[in-house]
């Protein structure tokens, strides 16, 4: 492989022909370049999309800063080259490299991905090939790096299983360090590659699938999937931290524009709402909340270090966080007439949000109101789990037109399979009645976005069983929405179905999928979150081409008795309360916030143990009776 | 820090600090529209009292002279900033220094008049030096190509899909050294009128991206 020096000298010769040539070249405010030799692991973090969109990304964010903290490692990052940059890349035969020593990803130990959306897949296959590395695992030898990879989307990882040593399921901020430790105790005792994945097979919250085999059926489902020996567990359960550490406040400041040039505090993980279609909220239970001091100080400090001018408060439900007032007030009188925007994403859609709004608003010059009432008919709103009656949104809508917003986004999904066409006459007539609010309000300023994605059945979800809702199907509902939305103070983005229906695929996929995702990464597939890259066409002719239907992945309903292929991972809620919740869905039965009361979803008795150790409130569960704990 | 903000402050309250800075290593690939950004952050991590444009979204009010070519490293870049009640120019020129990020180098600071002309409309030409790679033409080789430019009475080129003269821009052209070869050009840079190196090298039959080009000396019009 290339040193450093040789790299950098034929970067010389490339920078000045690409767009945006600071995407790769390192040296931002607040990289930490350590000394090669002066550690004995070297973990390259990789985010398989642009620049623009890894730099700004919280969990790598999170990971850097931990493994940098620790003596014995270093920790570099790397991103995928836009197209420009790859052919240029090729052309000189520079190998993906990483952005502080400029050293070739195959010169370190360890090499992990981050992957929160399915649409990185042939990203993350492509960096391999760019970086020098067989993309299979089997074909990778102990001078290789080991290959791991983690995030939302890593909670079905069967289609990944063959490129992937290890999986890391759920929260990194410990697992990361037991990670690290295994490693340097295989380097030590210098034995074949397969005993080092035994020893990470040991570790919570890791999967290694080549210890697993998965046999079907003849009708092509799953018939099992299990470990080859003894060394490799049944089922592999996330890891979860029981209390949010301190956030990243040294962010790096990238010295190109990327999509969020901002400081991100997480000021709570987790959601208690229990929205059936929302992965994020199943899979990353139980909800833990950051003290306000901390917050508080956090954005100091990292304000200091940064000189950003934006503030992200992120959570999955902003109003929910319980000192929310407290928070927004100390926000607001610490933090006024700094010149500083505060974002606080995912309000509840009621005039309290309104008044937390307000009083942020000084810090937001500009920004618009957003709310996600997600369905407009009592029955869409049910079946999902989000209720919000009309009038309650109508009510805060006509609050936030006459508190000065003038433009108020609403999020919608359509394409559950159980939606009629009058669910989404619903959602029009909506978003009419809400920009009528508005013209009562403050006249022809009034505006309405309204954004509609389209639903996908995702896994560890109450509807992990259901099919998608066919094209036609989305086709007709979308072109209703366009024809009866035409008012110019509405303006109407949707998302494509086509890349909803790759997403469909890849996170409904089973092990067999991953030839399809090597088939197309080979016949050129990129970057399928962009438009000007993804072609549907090579996703087809891969699924022909490995004889597999494409249809029995997105669009085929799912027994419930089926092995699912992610059932060998659990994200700490049982299988049996997504089945009943699924049937309380078609029953129409609205579940309540779970901080009001336990529903059993088997957090609590999953991680019983760590619970103990921890004071009542650190989680938001409600108390419960707790069983006598079985001495270890 | 409520009080360094005043956005209906009357202009007497201001003062006009003129940085001089220069620009290496990684921070050459950052274009002119990112490097207001990056000055931006630079001023808020300072925490020095900014004033603050007027208007629905306020800006730091700063100003950049001249838009440095991709790629070229210089030390003599002129940014002018405006305070109120700010500390003495030498703790300001330190504390930019303590913020700038890597390849950003704050050199000088020096309070001018408020009311001096912006820089911009006074920017006449700007100076560079090229470093030519070893495989360059000899020096008569280079000679000749640099009279023969020079006795051209125009040089028509395209620069992003617009036709324009670049004679008129090239004021000078100078072999510095021979081996290795190093040129000099002084190249105009008034507004709507900006001479660009790689242009040159260009015309001089030379590889444009192959160069080391470092910016001198920015020359003004006296007020």
């Amino acid at each position: 492989m290339l040193d450093p020096r040789e790299i950098n000298a034929r970067l010389e010769r490339i920078l000045l022909t690409v767009q945006k040539p600071g995407r790769y070249t390192g040296g931002e405010l607040n990289q930490v370049v350590k000394d090669w030799d002066s550690v004995t692991t070297r973990v390259a973090l990789v985010f398989p999309d642009l620049y623009d969109i890894g730099v700004p990304n919280l969990g790598l964010a999170i990971l850097y800063d931990l493994l940098n903290r620790r003596a014995d490692t270093l920790a570099e990052r790397a991103y995928c080259p836009w197209s420009d940059m790859e052919s240029a890349m090729r052309a000189a035969q520079i190998p993906l490299y990483a952005l502080e020593s400029k050293h070739a990803l195959a010169d370190f130990d360890i090499i992990g991905f981050s992957l929160p959306y399915e649409t990185l897949y042939t990203n993350l296959l492509n960096c391999l090939d760019l970086a020098g590395l067989p993309v299979l695992s089997a074909e990778r030898e102990a001078s290789h790096p080991l290959v791991i990879a983690g995030g939302h989307a890593a909670f079905n990882p069967e289609p990944m299983a063959p490129f992937v040593d290890a999986f890391v399921i759920g929260e990194g901020e410990e697992v990361m360090h037991e990670i690290v430790d295994v490693f340097q105790a295989w380097k030590r005792r210098g034995t074949a590659r397969i005993d080092l994945l035994h020893a990470l097979a040991r570790v919570g919250g890791v999967y290694v699938p080549a210890l697993y085999t998965a046999s079907y059926r003849p009708d092509g489902t799953l018939s099992a999937l299990a470990p080859n020996g003894p060394e490799a567990p049944a089922l592999i359960t996330k890891r979860l931290v029981a209390e949010l550490p301190a956030p990243v406040t040294q962010f790096l400041v990238p010295n190109v524009d990327v999509v969020h040039n901002r400081v991100a505090i997480e000021i709570m993980r987790g959601c208690t709402r229990g929205c059936r279609f929302c992965h994020a909220g199943m899979i990353t239970r139980p909800v833990r909340e950051r003290p306000v001091e901390q917050v508080l100080q956090a954005i100091q400090s990292a304000l200091a270090a940064t000189g950003y001018e934006e503030v992200g408060l992120l959570s999955l439900s902003s109003s929910d966080y319980t000192n929310i007032v407290e928070l927004v007030q100390g926000v607001s009188a610490r933090f006024k007439g700094q010149n500083l925007s505060v974002s606080l994403p995912s309000l509840r859609i009621d005039s309290f949000s309104v008044s937390l709004m307000d009083e942020l608003k000084e810090l937001r010059p500009g920004g618009g109101f957003t709310l996600a009432p997600e369905a407009a008919s009592e029955r869409m709103r049910r079946t999902i789990n989000k209720f919000v009656t009309t009038q309650q949104l109508l009510d805060t809508a006509r609050d936030i037109y006459s508190h000065g917003w003038t433009t108020i986004k609403l999020y919608f999904m359509i394409g559950h399979p159980l939606e009629s066409l009058d669910d989404v006459q619903a959602i029009a007539d909506l978003c009419r009645a809400v920009l009528a609010e508005g013209r009562k309000v403050i006249g022809r300023k009034a505006k309405v976005n309204a954004g509609v994605s389209t639903f996908i059945p995702k896994p560890h979800t109450p509807f992990q069983w259901v099919a998608c809702d066919t094209m036609e199907s989305i086709g007709e509902k979308l072109a209703l929405l366009k024809s009866t939305l035409r008012d110019p103070a509405i303006k109407l983005t949707w998302s494509e179905p086509d890349v909803t229906l790759l997403e469909a695929w890849l996170s409904r996929g089973d092990r067999r999928m991953s030839a399809v995702i090597y088939h197309a990464w080979r016949n050129g597939a990129k970057f399928d979150a962009w438009q000007e890259h993804f072609n549907i066409q090579t996703w087809y002719a891969a699924f022909a081409a490995e004889g597999l239907d494409p249809n029995f992945y997105s669009h085929r309903q799912r027994g419930l008795d089926e092995v699912l292929p992610w059932d060998h991972i659990s994200s700490g809620v049982r299988k049996s309360y997504l089945l009943q919740d699924y049937q309380w869905s078609q029953d129409l039965r609205f579940r309540e916030d779970c901080r009001e009361q336990c529903f059993a979803c088997g957090i609590l008795p999953g991680f019983s143990d760590m619970r103990a150790g921890l004071p009542d409130d650190a989680w938001k569960c409600p108390p419960v009776k707790r069983k006598k704990r079985i001495p270890a | 820090m409520s009080d360094i903000v005043a956005p209906a402050a009357p202009e007497a309250a201001l003062t006009r600090v003129r940085v001089t800075f220069g620009k290496v290593d990684t921070m050459r690939f950052v274009g002119n529209l990112d490097m207001h950004t990056v000055w931006e952050r630079t001023l808020r991590r300072a925490a020095l009292p900014l004033a603050y444009t007027k208007g629905f979204n306020p800006r730091p009010r700063f100003q950049i002279a001249a838009s440095l070519p991709m790629g070229a490293t210089s030390q003599c870049e002129i940014l002018d900033i405006w305070m109120e009640n700010p500390p003495a120019a030498d703790e300001i020129a330190a504390r930019l220094a303590r913020s700038a990020p890597p390849g950003l180098l704050v050199i000088a600071a020096q309070v001018v008049p408020l009311q001096s002309p912006a820089m911009q409309t006074r920017l006449l030409s700007a100076e560079y030096e090229v470093l030519l790679p070893t495989d360059a033409p000899d020096q008569p080789e280079l000679e000749r190509r640099i009279v023969e430019l020079q006795s051209a009475a125009s040089l028509p080129r395209t620069w992003r899909g617009k036709a324009y003269d670049l004679r008129p821009l090239v004021e000078e052209i100078v072999l510095v050294e021979a081996s290795p070869a190093r040129l000099r050009l002084r190249l105009s840079a008034r507004e709507g009128a900006t001479g660009r190196p790689e242009e040159v090298l260009a015309a001089l039959q030379l590889d444009p991206l192959s160069g080391q080009v470092q910016r001198h000396r920015l020359i003004f019009r006296e007020d």
